[in-house]
């Protein structure tokens, strides 16, 4: 569910750049403070390991397909939120330049919905509660169904971000209840699948290495609770929502609420609409020779390009 | 996601273009990533309609391609295969905008369809600018460019790591599930409670090398961060580039190259 560049709109883009971009730093920053040396090796090699857990499939009983692990709730709860979240920008990055899931612009984005719905929503006020709430010593199927739940609700809310972020951007024209319904369903069965996995991993490491669960035994794990960075955060998330909202009105073709409801009581539209489309988007007799020629034009370089880069090759041995 | 080894192959041969002596490996990272970034804000900030007038862009990520030496094979099969959401997404405007568009020639199309175009370049234009920064640089020095622009140490350092470890993880991941599969197990698809062991074991394995990580950075004098073996200094060349990426990305937002030239030829051809 990787959100892509081509959905978003530069005001939504920026706007969760901001957001993740501020969220990165205070976490780097606390991590510096803390003189966690030792976590930036842990962060790398469980960072990879999630990589290489995704290329590893199980089967879902009576259903054929196979899924893997997403990794946010399982970075949390081995690193603590605020270097798993650092950890799971650094996947979705390396995601975006080397496998192209997403994009630059959209990285922001994501890291929004993967990374803080999970490591600062979902693991300290879903997990961590729960898990406090069940002792020192759990039960194998508390905390598989604890996982469980955190996981499923962290993919909500990030499939949530995704809904919000599309239609503040206006690029695509699934209408909100439609996309909503589209996609909450899709990642409650993928989130399901995924907290099911989780949980499984987790439950046989506790049983294999109890030690490294023990209260504060693993490094990250025994910095102050999340909760003020939880209120914070928060804080930026409602800001964000509300800053792309208010400017993707400067964006949007459509009238806005207030417009629309004037018009409906007045008959008349208060602000004078521009025919639709309000940007030539090149369909005269000129725009379409000229983006024929373009293209064209493109693909002849393309091919030139390519030509060279032969040659090159053939004469380089 | 499935194939992920392929994937992972594919990283290789990005690796191996980013480590050729080309005129773009040369210049400053920094000017490079700033010069992506300028791109794909101009990309996206056309309007949802828009499909000929982002045409003249993919002259960037072409050209990038021609300076970097870099296989637009390998570019073009990566943004074939790469996560098609924003294509899904896409294909259902035709369905919701049914507005109609006069095309010359009394011809008329569908609203939804313009825009289904428009995010199809899109697309294919920001993927393949992000995917040749990373073949035109390496990570590596895209890393200490990153960090030259004021990104956290601690996530520089962690991007490194994650980059040096994926290949080592992954390998060992692929010989586990070989091994595994050799014993007479599935290939593709492990029954949880296989696939829980498997990993589970990976994941120990994991973080005892984490701990002899550390411990072999800690006798080699780490102390919190990583050293950076090459110096970049930024030159006129690097502005040079900045300023003539800028020009083009600046020209094409505000003229409408594709309708000026076909005005051009249509008066060449009246």
């Amino acid at each position: 569910m990787h959100m892509a560049d081509a959905l978003l709109s530069p005001a939504v883009g920026a706007t969760f750049w901001a957001a993740s971009a501020v969220t990165l730093v205070a976490a780097s920053r606390r991590l510096q403070s803390d003189q966690r040396e030792d976590l930036i090796p842990l962060m790398g090699v469980l960072a990879a390991f999630v990589f290489a857990a995704q290329m590893i499939n199980f089967t879902i009983p009576g259903t054929g397909s196979s899924g893997h692990i997403g990794g946010g709730l399982l970075l949390s709860i081995l690193l603590g939120p605020r270097a798993a979240f650092i950890a799971m920008a650094s996947v979705l990055t390396v995601q975006a330049l080397f496998f192209a899931d997403g994009g630059l612009l959209a990285l922001g984005a994501n890291m929004f919905n993967m990374g803080l719905c999970t490591c600062f929503v979902a693991y300290p006020l879903i997990y961590r509660p729960l898990m406090r709430h069940a002792g020192d010593t759990p039960s194998r199927r508390r905390v598989a169904w604890i996982t469980t739940l955190a996981t499923v609700l962290g993919l909500q809310l990030g499939a949530l971000g995704v809904v919000v972020q599309t239609q503040l951007s206006g690029i695509s024209s699934l209408p909100l209840g439609g996309f909503l319904l589209l996609m909450q369903p899709i990642h409650l069965a993928i989130g399901l699948v995924e907290g099911v996995a989780t949980a499984a991993l987790i439950v046989f490491v506790r049983d294999a290495r109890p030690d490294l669960f023990a209260r504060d035994a693993l490094p990250g794990r025994a910095t102050s609770p999340a909760r003020v960075p939880a209120r914070w955060l928060a804080g930026f998330a409602a800001l964000a929502v509300v800053m792309g909202g208010v400017m993707s009105w400067f964006a949007s073709s459509h009238p806005d609420g207030l417009e629309w409801s004037i018009a409906r009581v007045t008959g008349r539209s208060l602000v004078e609409q521009p025919a639709w489309p309000a940007v030539d988007a090149g369909t005269s007799v000129a725009g379409i020779v000229g983006g024929a020629a373009t293209f064209a034009l493109v693909l002849l370089v393309g091919l030139v390009i390519r030509r060279c880069q032969r040659l090159k090759l053939h004469v380089r041995p | 996601m499935c194939d992920r080894d392929a994937a992972l192959r594919d990283v290789t041969s990005l690796r191996d273009a980013a480590a050729r002596d080309t005129p773009l490996g040369r210049l400053d990272p920094r000017a490079k990533i700033l010069a992506v970034m300028g791109f794909i804000g101009v990309v996206v900030s056309f309007d949802r309609y828009a499909v000929t007038a982002l045409l003249p862009l993919a002259l960037f990520p072409l050209g990038l391609a021609a300076a970097g030496n870099i296989p637009l094979g390998v570019i073009l099969r990566k943004v074939l295969i790469a996560s098609p959401f924003a294509l899904l997404v896409g294909l259902f405007n035709p369905w919701f905008d049914t507005q109609s568009v006069a095309l010359a020639g009394g011809l008329h199309i569908g609203a939804g369809w313009l825009s289904l175009a428009s995010i199809v370049v899109r697309f294919v234009l920001t993927v393949s600018a992000a995917l040749l920064l990373v073949a035109g640089t390496g990570i590596v020095s895209l890393c200490h460019g990153l960090r030259a622009l004021g990104v956290p140490q601690a996530f520089i350092q962690q991007l490194l790591l994650l980059q040096r470890y994926t290949q080592v993880l992954a390998g060992e991941a692929a010989r586990m599930q070989l091994a595994h599969a050799l014993r007479g197990g599935a290939l593709r698809g492990l029954p949880l409670a296989q696939w829980a062991c498997l990993l589970g074991h990976l994941l120990l394995r994991a973080l005892q090398r984490a701990q002899r990580i550390h411990h072999a950075m800690l006798s080699r004098g780490f102390h919190g961060v990583l050293p950076v073996a090459k110096c970049y200094c930024w030159d006129s060349y690097d502005s040079f580039f900045l300023l003539g990426c800028s020009a083009f990305l600046i020209l094409v937002r505000m003229v409408n190259l594709p309708q000026a030239l076909g005005a051009a030829l249509l008066r060449v051809a009246a």
